[in-house]
């Protein structure tokens, strides 16, 4: 092999891995990509039914209901709109009305979100940033306005925590 | 009083480093081998800075000196004694100092390092070594300073995040960065010898020992990552692509990519410019990490609290190591000899075609871990970027990469005989077809990608003892089938082809724990105590529901019973949920029951009043291989760090020259 043949297959080589990694990339960016929606907006622009997003905002106060086999309805809001969510499953230990979730899964025909996945904070004083982006841009967020939460907290703690017991 | 002694042990490390980044550069310029001896007392003198400054404050967490606003945040009086001590790095403040510890330990190594590494490049490595320490002491001095004072001091401390509160924080944290903070040593290499100009197969050498730890930690560090997050979040995954996971693979990707291109160099001196290019990558790469989890810029389950000055800082600090050192690669690269062309077929052909996936592979988690952020900075657009995206993309350029692993090893330097390699990998083939097609067999209706997992695992497990033995019973006349010659050959080999065939078998064994997660299984029920919830061949009976208490917590554990489908108790399993009163904060604590290599993973719900719980339970089928592979790994680069070759010199023609007069030859 002559010394430019030997470095035609090294750029030949290159090029394919090259440009396997970008289809890949470009592929799997048209099909798994999840967009981030809130309320307000799947009530204003709409969302097919059948189209996985994330579905961020508050838990609305008082609308955590549990159901049989270990489902669970709730609804998010951003106090602008509200959507109503279903979920099958253990919801972490941070979910609280009136708190911050991120939920991922997709609108059924009758405009109820299925979650398949249900994300809360893991810290008291954290917030997920697109659900504080999402609030703010309602104007209903402040920075820092997320320690205040801490008395509903506690209320809602004697519900799930061990006091309950007592 | 300590900890303002700490404090000012603290700025003391920061006129070392900065002593240890000046002098080597003006001695070069000046001439004067004097001056360039002042970096080594330097870097000691941070490092022992830095470690008192690094007791100081592990003193005050210890002591529960809530007179320190870093112990009053992350801190209470009935935290258990192991916490207190790990609690030091459970916070953004002390894991910098952590950090930075480590950065300066290696500074230190490189300056005493009896080994073979030319003084001048030493010096130069140093210097760099030093002015990372100097950038960051400077960041946690300026923005994140843990001896702040709290005045007044409170009575009580708010408490760790009880999701940290367990071994892992005391383990993962200080691997992890061992194995970040290694690259910098790589990193201050390469620029080293771009600023010289010159590079040969000493300094291949005198680069491998570092990046072999370096990695052997990483590994180690990301595995017990992933083991904390799979028994600790209760969601039985043990990856999510989450982007501050990704921020630490992305690292030991290139790492891994640096660790077979100096080998190249070293052997056939090749590959050169692309080395450096490498090292200054991978700790590019680790910085960015470091970035992604302190800026808060990503949503992950890691996140800092954050601070919009030390984002803008670290950022300030991505742009000068990144931006100057390819700046310097750009300007002083050409001046590097390059080395030969090489065959496509050959050892180094081989290893060429592992950089080019590793890095491709790397790219893909780049764009998919920094996408979301660059359309939302363009469009304002939020997406996420999960799991599908990655095993869309990683996954499909991973599986070529596994299945060349055996063959480039078997493959010989300069020119390689494809089709005789393929003979000798001829078992290691039949018998991974063979193992794929029973586990097919067996397992028929089940998945189909799982026993081509099992098969690609099986292939490179055989594929790597396959050649420890063919090495040892030797090729043309020395060749020999005697068990007791063989056996004696093969502990005669060189550790460095033990740690090859380790380090290739426990990639093998991690690709068998993961294609068998194809058949796990869940469960989620309701159950009173009496009840029972099956998944894969177990069933699991709630005995009781009954309150524990803890030092700093209270308990709702529920008790469950094991059994296999035939009635037979396999054993107990309790998962609970605590409750933290110092923070208010409920966490779950899952339960594992471990069979062989499999385990029954079991987390709990809502706990009711009237005594029923939400129950989910998983089987997870030789889940431990995934991590026990990990650990083989990095115990291949332990034993090829006893190598023989790290502790002998190359041979050194280049630099007869430049040898001080008091220097000692290393052969």
């Amino acid at each position: 092999m002559t010394r430019k043949s030997r470095r035609l297959v090294l750029i030949a080589a290159c090029g394919a891995v090259l440009a396997l990694a970008v289809g890949l990339i470009l592929s799997a960016m048209s099909g798994s990509i999840v967009f981030f929606r809130s309320p307000t907006e799947v009530a204003n622009q709409g969302v097919a039914p059948g189209t996985r997003f994330r579905l961020g905002g508050l838990v609305k106060e008082g609308s955590l209901q549990r159901g049989a086999d270990q489902t669970v309805d709730f609804a998010v809001t951003d106090t602008n709109a509200t959507v109503q969510v279903t979920y099958r499953g253990l919801l972490p230990d941070l979910f609280r009305e009136g708190q911050g979730v991120v939920t991922e899964g997709m609108l059924e025909p009758g405009g109820i979100f299925r979650a398949d996945t249900v994300l809360a904070k893991h810290d008291e004083s954290y917030m997920p940033r697109e659900v504080a982006d999402a609030l703010k841009a309602q104007g209903r967020w402040q920075e820092g306005a997320g320690k205040d939460s801490g008395k509903a907290a506690t209320a809602n703690d004697k519900a799930l925590g061990p006091r309950s017991e007592r | 009083m300590l900890v303002e002694v700490g404090h000012f042990a603290l700025a003391l490390a920061l006129a070392l480093s900065l002593v240890q980044a000046v002098m080597p550069i003006w001695a070069a310029r000046t001439g004067d081998p004097a001056l360039r001896q002042v970096a080594t007392p330097a870097a000691l003198g941070a490092f022992a800075c830095v470690l008192f400054a690094f007791a100081a404050l592990t003193y005050a967490h210890a002591t529960s000196d809530f007179s320190v606003q870093n112990v009053v945040e992350n801190s209470h009086t009935t935290k258990p004694f192991l916490y207190k001590l790990s609690g030091v790095w459970g916070n953004h403040e002390g894991s910098m100092l952590l950090w930075i510890l480590i950065l300066t330990l290696f500074g230190a190594l490189v300056a005493v390092a009896h080994d073979s590494v030319p003084p001048v490049l030493r010096a130069h490595t140093l210097s760099v070594q030093g002015l990372i320490t100097f950038v960051f002491v400077l960041f946690i001095i300026t923005t994140s300073n843990p001896f702040t004072r709290a005045t007044p001091a409170p009575l009580e401390g708010n408490d760790l995040n009880p999701l940290l509160q367990d071994v892992g924080l005391a383990v993962h944290p200080p691997l992890l960065y061992v194995g970040y903070v290694g690259f910098s040593i790589t990193f201050a290499f390469a620029a080293a010898a771009l600023i010289e100009g010159r590079i040969d197969a000493v300094w291949a050498r005198a680069v491998r020992p570092w990046t072999l730890v370096a990695w052997s930690f990483l590994t180690l560090g990301i595995a017990m990552g992933s083991y904390w997050a799979y028994y600790e979040l209760g969601w039985g995954g043990w990856w999510f692509w989450d982007p501050v996971e990704n921020a630490s693979l992305m690292p030991w990707i290139a790492g891994t990519a640096l660790l077979h291109s100096t080998v190249v160099m070293e052997k056939r001196d090749a590959l050169k410019v692309w080395t450096v290019l490498l090292s200054i990558l991978t700790f590019s790469l680790s910085l960015l990490g470091t970035f992604i989890v302190r800026s808060g810029l990503l949503t992950s389950v890691h996140t800092f609290a954050t601070d919009p000055t030390r984002g803008v800082f670290i950022l300030g600090i991505l742009v000068l190591f990144i931006g100057g050192s390819l700046t310097l690669f750009a300007w002083r690269a050409p001046l590097l000899r390059q080395g030969g062309l090489f065959a496509p077929i050959s050892r180094e052909g081989a290893l060429v075609m592992n950089n080019l996936f590793l890095v491709a592979a790397c790219a893909t988690v780049l764009v998919g871990t920094l996408y979301p952020l660059l359309l939302e900075m363009a469009t304002g657009e939020k997406i996420s970027v999960g799991p599908p995206f990655f095993n869309m993309t990683f996954v499909p350029l991973a599986v070529p990469l596994l299945l060349i692993v055996p063959f480039g090893q078997t493959l010989a330097w300069k020119r390689g005989d494809a089709l005789a390699a393929a003979q000798r990998l001829f078992a290691a083939l039949a018998l991974a077809l063979a193992v794929g097609l029973a586990t097919l067999a067996l397992t028929w209706g089940g998945p189909v990608l799982a026993p081509v997992g099992i098969g690609l695992g099986a292939y490179l497990v055989v594929g790597s003892a396959l050649e420890i033995i063919t090495r040892a019973r030797g090729y043309g006349s020395n060749r020999t089938s005697a068990p007791g010659l063989v056996w004696r050959r093969a502990i005669g080999l060189p550790r460095s082809a033990w740690g090859t065939a380790l380090a290739h078998g426990g990639v093998g064994i991690v690709v068998l724990g993961i294609a068998a997660q194809g058949w796990a299984t869940e469960g989620l029920a309701t159950l009173k105590p009496g009840e029972t919830l099956a998944t894969g061949p177990y069933v699991a009976t709630l005995e009781r529901v009954s309150p524990r208490s803890g030092p700093n917590y209270e308990e709702t554990a529920a008790i469950l019973t094991v059994r296999d489908r035939n009635g037979n108790a396999v054993g107990a399993v309790d998962t609970g949920k605590r409750f933290y009163p110092s923070r208010r904060m409920t966490v779950t604590e899952s339960g594992l029951l471990t069979v062989g290599a499999s385990q029954v993973y079991a987390s709990l719900g809502e706990v009711h009043p009237d005594g029923t719980i939400g129950l989910r339970l998983y089987y997870k089928p030789l889940v431990l291989l995934i991590w026990l592979g990990a650990v083989v790994m990095a115990l291949g680069g332990a034993v090829s760090l006893t190598d023989r070759r790290m502790r002998v010199g190359a041979p050194t023609r280049a630099r007869t020259k430049s040898l001080p007069p008091n220097a000692v030859p290393a052969e």
